[in-house]
């Protein structure tokens, strides 16, 4: 039981350093004044003990100065520690265009996995070393949490709404991913690891095993098979050439954007936001539908590009 | 008032505790003290039957494939040690009883403005006690004290209904007592108690106060919708039927956050009283002590999406939540240095309460310094979830509230018994507590720095060594909490005669005899002078 007794968690991504650093420097800071607090009643507690029943301690009303100089000097680090943790929380919430995608279904207890390349996996995940990936994530059911502790980033996996995190990996190896987020039974059950791998093997990998089609191949099938071409390949209904990422005008003079949470609720629900120049005429494929098939389409629209073409 | 000439035997005076005897005698009684006597004794029932939970669970994370229980009863066991600590023994706990007790015999009051709301709320408590307990009874609940949904409301096949019902209740007594509290701290003060001559524990207690009452509310409405759609498949919160389940999280922190406050505003209210008696020294920078629980009650509304920094709310969201979050922090920060401040120079002395006292000062700064981490928008994103939040929030809590709670009983036991518990056990308890507390939580700020995620019947070999060193802790801490329970039973009986005022304590509470009579002071005391004047203890004794 004594093997593996870590102080620090791996630092396996590009952000696990800059992350412990500002933690280093909280603890330090932490410490330093757990430590002047309780020396100082120590202190204290032993210089003014009580030596004869009817002392009687000189009366202190305050001191102004010592009030602002405890307020000024803990604000003052607070709001280090405020700007440099936020600067790094908001740089991280961007994930770098190119970044390769990996799509993450949780559920009553496993993760699915898949591949925008094809290759779907469960409660595993293989990433190449030295390339950011970006997970987009939702859930089957209850809220779920995608933890990796080794690089630093955690993520809610919300049914109903795509999240998405991103990382790139700095060494090979193999790390714990948890379910952080309270799911029910075997809450604790629904964890796996994360494969890092080098640029070769990851390779090797992909092209190996199952042979699957690319999450944009399958979801073209479905838009055949789903007949959505009947209509958004006629003129009928907004074409999908370009669209992805774009701003679409909506008959309500709104304006939103064409990404991931748009598009899933398009498919669910219709007519909550119908762009300018067509009428409610789709159903709702509510049901008919699951998880991954969503994100498979998604894929499909989203690898028709983001320039117009000729259909 | 000498409290060498002046020692009564607690047979020969009339006072709350012998002016009537029999069950009915305390179950339709009015009297605030024998209301907090009430509330004591149910809250000690609930905090036994809590920490048994707390036991057990300590005991199956011995072995990281679970020892003891199935998952499912391990979630059932966390469920219900969450539900019966947060709601029906820290969020009562000082308020309920030290605070029913003392509030209006500290402001020379007869009574609370409202005696017969006063035992209603006990009431309500205690049918709210009884609905949760008969959720666990029938089988458990799953849901984790946060209730959140869609689990709550469409997955879970635990007792939810009859759990949330017991908090919905008991959340209607914490508004009474609230209620109660503000309008009697108005109305009721004794002439010449102005605003800056009260004790802050009842400035504590006015902060708290208000926060039950604008808070609470929240919740009970919050548990009202979780249960349309939990009955009715209303769609409020599940994305299947439509809803929205990051919105309960909204609605669920709104009172969640801000009752942490109302768990240890009390406390820190009755450290004050404790710091100042037990070092014969008025309290450093009364009023930035005053001020500095207004601003927590009124801060503590607008940091709750500090438990959501991962839901996927907006970065811009996170980024004011997180400011505010560090602000909450400076108020609680001089509120320690003024207590650190206020032992310059005094007369320290060593009695059971200081040890508390002094023990609670170390831990809720162990525990306030971690917060800082958890405000930290990119460190929480790592610890949030983890075994980091549960070590911070029990340093805060137990640490802090329970300390706090037991710190005040120990302090208050004479005037409530009129007798004395022998001071080395209670000194002896403090210390195991203190220990204990430590061992146990200490190591969970590095599993959860680890990575080991909350909520786990089972976990990975390496957080092994770790986890032994807290379950070694809590069972120091279980017996650390089982050793007061035995002595101050033991001292109600057999304890010294206490004489009305033990520590040279100031304060109107003193000025009466222990116990108090019914109407706790004879003629309406009149205040002449500003709180905490120990200056003067030398002239009077």
């Amino acid at each position: 039981m004594w093997s593996g007794f870590p102080l620090r968690p791996d630092q396996a991504s590009t952000i696990a350093e800059g992350f412990d650093h500002l933690f280093y420097f909280e603890t330090a800071v932490a410490i330093f004044f757990a430590t002047f607090i309780f020396g100082t009643i120590f202190y204290f507690a032993i210089k003014y003990r009580r030596r004869s029943d009817d002392e009687r301690p000189p009366e202190i009303e305050g001191s102004l100065a010592l009030e602002l100089t405890w307020t000024l000097i803990p604000s003052a680090l607070c709001a280090i520690m405020f700007f440099w943790a936020s600067s790094l929380y908001f740089t991280n919430s961007r994930p770098p265009t190119r970044a390769l995608e990996v799509f993450v279904i949780g559920k009553q207890w496993m993760w699915h996995l898949q591949h925008a390349e094809g290759p779907r996996e469960i409660n595993e995940l293989h990433v190449p070393v030295g390339r950011p990936v970006k997970l987009t994530m939702t859930s089957e059911d209850v809220i779920h949490d995608f933890f990796i502790p080794a690089f630093r980033v955690k993520h809610d996996v919300v049914p109903g709404q795509y999240h998405s995190i991103w990382f790139e990996a700095t060494k090979t190896g193999k790390y714990h991913f948890f379910c952080a987020q309270y799911c029910g039974a075997q809450h604790s059950g629904m964890i796996g690891w994360v494969y890092v791998m080098s640029e070769v093997d990851y390779e090797q990998w992909l092209t190996g095993g199952a042979k699957n089609e690319s999450m944009a191949a399958s979801g073209a099938d479905l838009y055949q098979k789903l007949a959505c071409i009947t209509c958004h390949g006629t003129g009928r209904a907004p074409a999908f050439n370009g669209i992805y990422g774009k701003p679409v005008k909506l008959t309500d003079g709104q304006t939103v954007t064409a990404d991931d949470a748009y598009i899933r609720e398009s498919i669910l629900n219709p007519s909550a936001k119908i762009v300018e120049g067509y009428t409610p005429i789709m159903p709702t494929f509510k049901g008919q539908v699951s998880e991954e098939e969503l994100l498979q389409l998604i894929a499909f629209i989203k690898s028709l590009g983001t320039e117009p073409q000729k259909p | 008032m000498s409290t060498t000439t002046l020692e009564p035997s607690i047979e020969t005076h009339v006072h709350y505790l012998n002016v009537s005897y029999g069950i009915k005698s305390w179950l339709l009684t009015t009297d605030h003290k024998r209301i907090g006597l009430l509330y004591l004794a149910s809250i000690t029932l609930m905090f036994f039957v809590g920490g048994s939970a707390a036991v057990l669970m300590r005991l199956h994370l011995i072995e990281p494939q679970g020892g003891l229980v199935e998952p499912e009863t391990y979630n059932k066991l966390f469920t219900m040690h969450g539900i019966i600590m947060v709601f029906f023994f820290l969020i009562p706990s000082i308020p309920a009883t030290l605070g029913n007790f003392l509030v209006p015999m500290m402001l020379g009051a007869r009574d609370l403005a409202f005696p017969r709301l006063n035992l209603m709320s006990w009431y309500l408590y205690m049918i709210g006690a009884i609905f949760t307990l008969s959720a666990i009874a029938a089988g458990g609940v799953d849901t984790g004290w946060t209730l959140y949904p869609p689990y709550s409301s469409a997955y879970s096949h635990t007792h939810v209904i009859m759990a949330a019902l017991g908090i919905f209740i008991a959340g209607f007594s914490s508004i009474l007592t609230g209620f109660n509290f503000i309008v009697t701290i108005h109305k009721m003060r004794a002439p010449g108690l102005t605003w800056f001559r009260l004790p802050l524990f009842i400035w504590a207690h006015y902060a708290t106060s208000v926060i039950q009452i604008l808070g609470t509310p929240v919740v009970a409405v919050t548990i009202a919708l979780l249960a349309l759609e939990r009955l009715f498949h209303i769609g409020l919160f599940d994305p299947n039927v439509g809803g929205d389940p990051i919105l309960f999280q909204h609605l669920f922190w709104f009172y969640s956050h801000p009752a942490v406050y109302i768990m240890i505003l009390p406390g820190m209210g009755v450290m004050s009283e404790l710091i100042t008696c037990f070092s014969r020294k008025r309290v450093f920078g009364y009023s930035f002590i005053a001020f500095s629980s207004v601003a927590i009650a009124v801060l503590s509304f607008l940091v709750w999406g500090h438990h959501m920094f991962v839901t996927g709310q907006s970065v811009y969201a996170g980024l004011v939540f997180s400011a505010l979050s560090f602000m909450v922090a400076i108020p609680s920060a001089i509120k320690v240095f003024n207590w650190m401040a206020t032992l310059y120079k005094g007369s320290i002395s060593y009695d059971a309460p200081m040890l508390y006292a002094l023990g609670f000062v170390g831990l809720f700064t162990m525990g306030g310094v971690t917060g800082l981490f958890l405000s930290s928008l990119a460190v929480d994103v790592h610890v949030h979830d983890t075994y980091f939040v549960i070590a911070h929030f029990h340093y805060i809590m137990v640490g802090g509230a329970v300390m706090a709670y037991l710190g005040g009983i120990h302090f208050w036991w004479p005037k409530i018994t009129g007798r004395m518990y022998p001071d080395g056990w209670a000194r002896f308890a403090a210390l195991v507590i203190f220990v204990g507390f430590n061992l146990t939580f200490f190591p969970q700020y590095m599993l959860g720095y680890l990575g080991m995620p909350r909520r786990y019947a089972v976990y990975p070999a390496e957080f092994q060594v770790l986890n032994v060193m807290s379950s070694a802790g809590a069972s120091i801490l279980g017996i650390g909490y089982l050793i007061p329970l035995i002595y101050l039973t033991w001292s109600m009986r057999y304890g010294k005669v206490a004489g009305p005022n033990p520590w040279k304590a100031k304060g109107l509470e003193w000025t009466t005899p222990s116990p108090p009579p019914t109407e706790n002071f004879e003629e309406t005391p009149v205040v002449t002078e500003e709180a905490y004047n120990y200056s003067a203890v030398g002239e009077e004794a």
